[in-house]
């Protein structure tokens, strides 16, 4: 059997490692990623083999077939996202290891969290049943609000409160739907709700219910309120790993069951719906982002506008040709993975650049061009991707949603994208203005670890290199799509 | 359909006033400890919904109850964390609600 | 009445209404997952349905759902070192209340026993198991007993760990012979399913107690603990 071991390991792996960093000595909790990292990797690019030699998988946990027991999916869809994790988050990882060497009591409780927080993910990723979905989402969620609390601040606590407020809020509307599915179709397999659900009331309101949770924990306008302050105020790597992972977790489940209801099921009305919050996000959150006078507020608001790209999917594929909808599954799925090298990149040179002039305010990084110009090129990189200028991945996420958008005659989504850009512009080149102005403070710049730099500056780079090699990724990404294109 | 009131649909009827009671509760309330119960009633809402449907006219399923298990576990552990990050809260800042939140 | 309170009540009616128009056309299921339940019981190790379906047929949702818990105590832990307690404050000094625990204690020990020996053929398991020892640490903690292995905190997270790391253990090493995680062999199934719940009641339990004791143990006057935990010229 193909992943026998490689795939319970991308969640049992992290588990165990949790665990033992809470044994061991707080000096050794950071050095298990020395095991962990190398060994996640291979996981992670066995799986891949595993997809490439012999096309996507079921994995029978247990042995039990669903509906009995709990099945993974092992598909394009899931081991790219896996991939894509595993490399963010190694990468937040080193840059943590030797961030957090300045912040004593969150050092060592960073690593435990970050562990299970991996195993939420990789479990999400997985699953194909929606009530271990419901777990996983629990797993995922609580180790990202302990994150947001970390610091212990005063706002880190208030930040950290009102994220689990929505985070709970969600998952119960979220639960709720998933006991109303169960009680109409009598599963939790999502291969049998594709089979057994047909459109009723009682599937119209779980759907509604569902969208609503992971609207919520997605942070999509207008429901985005707790997302800056807890992205804008945690930790730096917190910050990247959070923005740039975490709430794809809830869109990935709403992408997938929407593709398993399947087009008898879901309304063109929602997905229509569900596109114009996505332009309001764009539009909002690219607007909040350049009034902001924090640096890490502004990305987090980036964020906030960025989400609202991956909404398109939805009138994208819904009653559309079925060349319009490939274009938008990989439009989507470009711009998720393109946001999340994108994002930690421009969360982890923000970081740096606040290191290196001692404040958080933008106002303060004048001058700072003559002294962190690595810093500042990794954040330009990273802009260039969120703008959507070629030749980036977020260039080639948006070309494709663009063709997606003429082809099904839906041009009004053309306009989102347009000025959408042209915000981004707007905010990224607020930050270079301010950092390219001759001051007086410039003496003040202090120079942060090198292993900080290159690692955003990787990300950044990968930001820009996956536009260019676009084609790789988006065939495996395909494989085993529920849009039935092989 | 008919017949809606069998004896496990008096459970999911219940569990359906339990949520939005609780949804009452949890939007009207500020006081975190006030929002945090209405949570758990809304939990408890969404499990008697979970039970009580999947029941109705097929008789017992031990499936269900083992997710509320677990949901209970889950719930138990929300509320706990929940309640160590509000006492955090309320020692640094003397609050019992969240900042401008009016 | 506030504006909030007005969105909240129509919010609130019109869920209920949403839902009852759910719960009143349901269809009704074709699946009949109950009856795969009752032909795979012989093949689980136990006799009760819902144990097996948490512990076997479902076993991976029961596994994240202790690292959920775990979660819980990690961020307890960090939070009270970046926000340390006071020396700990003992408990009421009752005698009465030490001398009813003597007799309660024993007897709450053998009715987590017995539940989690039950939950094998009838209802009860390692969560309600655990859930009642932790009553007893409670209690303990309430009454101001000072309990050293509780204080220890090396071995206390050794026996959070405990129950997370058997599960894991035992869900890999059944992989040996070539079959998925946490398959176990139909002979050994009731064995393995008791030592794994015998840990997570141990676990469970020390889940809850942690989380009770993590918390600040004063809460009524946040002025006074800020007051106290200025620094003494």
């Amino acid at each position: 059997m193909i992943g026998l071991w490689s795939v319970p390991l991308l969640f049992a792996l992290p588990l165990a490692l949790g665990i033992l960093s809470l044994l061991v000595a707080p000096a050794w909790r950071a050095r298990l990623i020395f095991i962990g990292l190398p060994l996640l990797v291979a996981a992670s690019l066995d799986v891949l083999a595993g997809l490439a030699t012999a096309g996507p998988q079921v994995y029978r946990l247990g042995d039990w077939i669903a509906p009995l027991g709990i099945n993974l999916v092992v598909d394009g869809l899931a081991v790219g996202m896996i991939l894509m994790t595993t490399l963010v988050a190694s990468l937040s990882a080193l840059y943590a290891r030797v961030y957090l060497r300045d912040h004593p009591p969150a050092s060592s409780f960073f690593w435990p969290l970050l562990w299970f927080l991996w195993a939420g993910m990789n479990g999400i990723w997985l699953a194909e049943d929606i009530f271990n979905l419901y777990v996983g989402l629990e797993v995922m969620g609580l180790a990202a609000v302990g994150m947001v609390a970390l610091r212990a601040t005063p706002q880190a606590l208030a930040a950290a409160m009102r994220y689990l407020l929505a985070a709970l809020l969600g998952s119960l509307a979220y639960l709720l739907g998933v006991a109303l599915l169960y009680g109409a179709y009598g599963t939790l397999s999502m291969a049998g709700l594709q089979e057994a659900a047909t459109n009723n009331a009682t599937t119209q309101v779980a759907l509604a219910l569902i969208i609503l949770g992971l609207l919520l924990k997605t942070a999509l306008f207008p429901l985005h309120a707790w997302l800056p302050p807890a992205h804008g105020g945690a930790l730096t790597p917190v910050s990247a790993l959070l923005s740039a992972l975490v709430i794809k977790g809830s869109f990935y489940i709403l992408m997938r069951l929407w593709l398993v209801l399947g087009p008898e099921v879901t309304p063109e009305l929602t997905a229509q719906l569900l596109g114009v919050l996505g332009a309001g996000a764009v539009f909002f959150g690219g607007w909040m982002a350049w009034r902001q006078h924090h640096l890490k507020q502004l990305v987090a608001y980036s964020t906030v506008a960025q989400i609202g790209y991956l909404f398109l999917f939805f009138p994208l594929v819904t009653n559309t040709s079925p060349e319009a909808a490939r274009l938008a599954w990989d439009g989507t799925l470009m711009m998720l993975v393109a946001h999340a090298l994108a994002k930690a990149a421009l969360f982890l040179s923000a970081g740096n650049l606040i290191l290196a002039v001692g404040s958080p305010q933008i106002s303060h990084l004048v001058g700072i061009s003559r002294f962190r110009p690595m810093s500042l090129f990794s954040f330009g990189l990273a802009g260039v991707s969120l703008m959507g200028l070629p030749p980036s991945g977020g260039f080639t996420a948006k070309w494709l949603l663009l063709h997606s958008a003429i082809l099904s005659g839906q041009w009004w989504w053309l306009i989102v994208l347009f000025l959408g850009g042209l915000l981004s512009a707007a905010y990224i080149f607020k930050v270079f203005r301010m950092s390219f102005r001759e001051g007086p403070q410039i003496d003040r710049s202090v120079t942060p670890p090198l292993t900080l730099d290159v690692v955003a500056l990787v990300l950044a780079a990968s930001a820009i290199v996956i536009g260019l090699f676009a084609h790789l990724p988006l065939h495996w990404l395909r494989m085993g799509s529920m849009l039935g294109m092989g | 359909m008919s017949g809606a009131i069998s004896g496990y649909m008096v459970f999911a009827w219940s569990g359906v006033l339990l949520f939005g009671l609780g949804l009452f509760g949890f939007i009207a309330h500020r006081h975190l400890l006030r929002r945090l119960l209405a949570f758990n009633i809304m939990g408890s809402g969404a499990f008697l919904v979970l039970v009580g449907l999947a029941q109705d006219g097929r008789g017992v399923d031990p499936v269900p109850h083992a997710m509320v298990i677990t949901g209970i576990v889950v719930a138990v552990a929300s509320t706990a964390l929940a309640l160590v990050v509000f006492r955090r809260w309320y020692r640094a800042s003397g609050r019992t609600d969240l900042p401008e939140d009016t | 009445m506030s504006l909030r309170t007005v969105f909240a009540g129509l919010l609130c009616l019109g869920v209920i209404i949403a839902l009852g128009w759910a719960v009143l056309e349901r269809p009704m299921p074709e699946e009949n997952l109950p009856e795969r339940v009752a032909e795979a019981m012989p093949e689980s190790g136990v006799e009760h349905p819902i144990t097996a379906v948490l512990l076997n047929f479902r076993s991976y949702d029961t596994l994240l759902e202790i690292a959920v818990l775990l979660l819980a105590v990690v961020v307890a832990l960090a939070l009270r070192e970046a926000q340390p307690d006071r020396p700990e404050q003992m408990g009421l000094d009752n005698p009465l209340l030490r001398a009813v625990m003597a007799w309660l204690l024993p007897l709450i020990l053998v009715v987590a026993g017995f539940l989690l020996w039950a939950g094998s053929y009838q209802p009860g398991g390692a969560f309600q198991a655990g859930a009642v020892l932790a009553a007893a640490g409670v209690l303990l903690r309430l009454a101001g007993v000072t309990t050293a292995w509780l204080d220890n905190a090396t071995l206390m997270r050794a026996g959070l760990a405990l129950g997370l790391l058997t599960f894991l253990g035992i869900g890999l090493l059944v992989m040996l012979p070539g079959v998925p995680f946490l398959t176990y062999p139909a002979e050994h199934a009731g064995a393995l399913i008791l030592l794994i719940e015998l840990t997570l009641t141990l676990s469970i339990g020390l889940t809850l107690i942690s989380l009770f004791r993590l918390t600040p143990p004063y809460a009524d006057d946040p002025d006074d603990a800020r007051r106290q935990e200025t620094p003494k010229p």
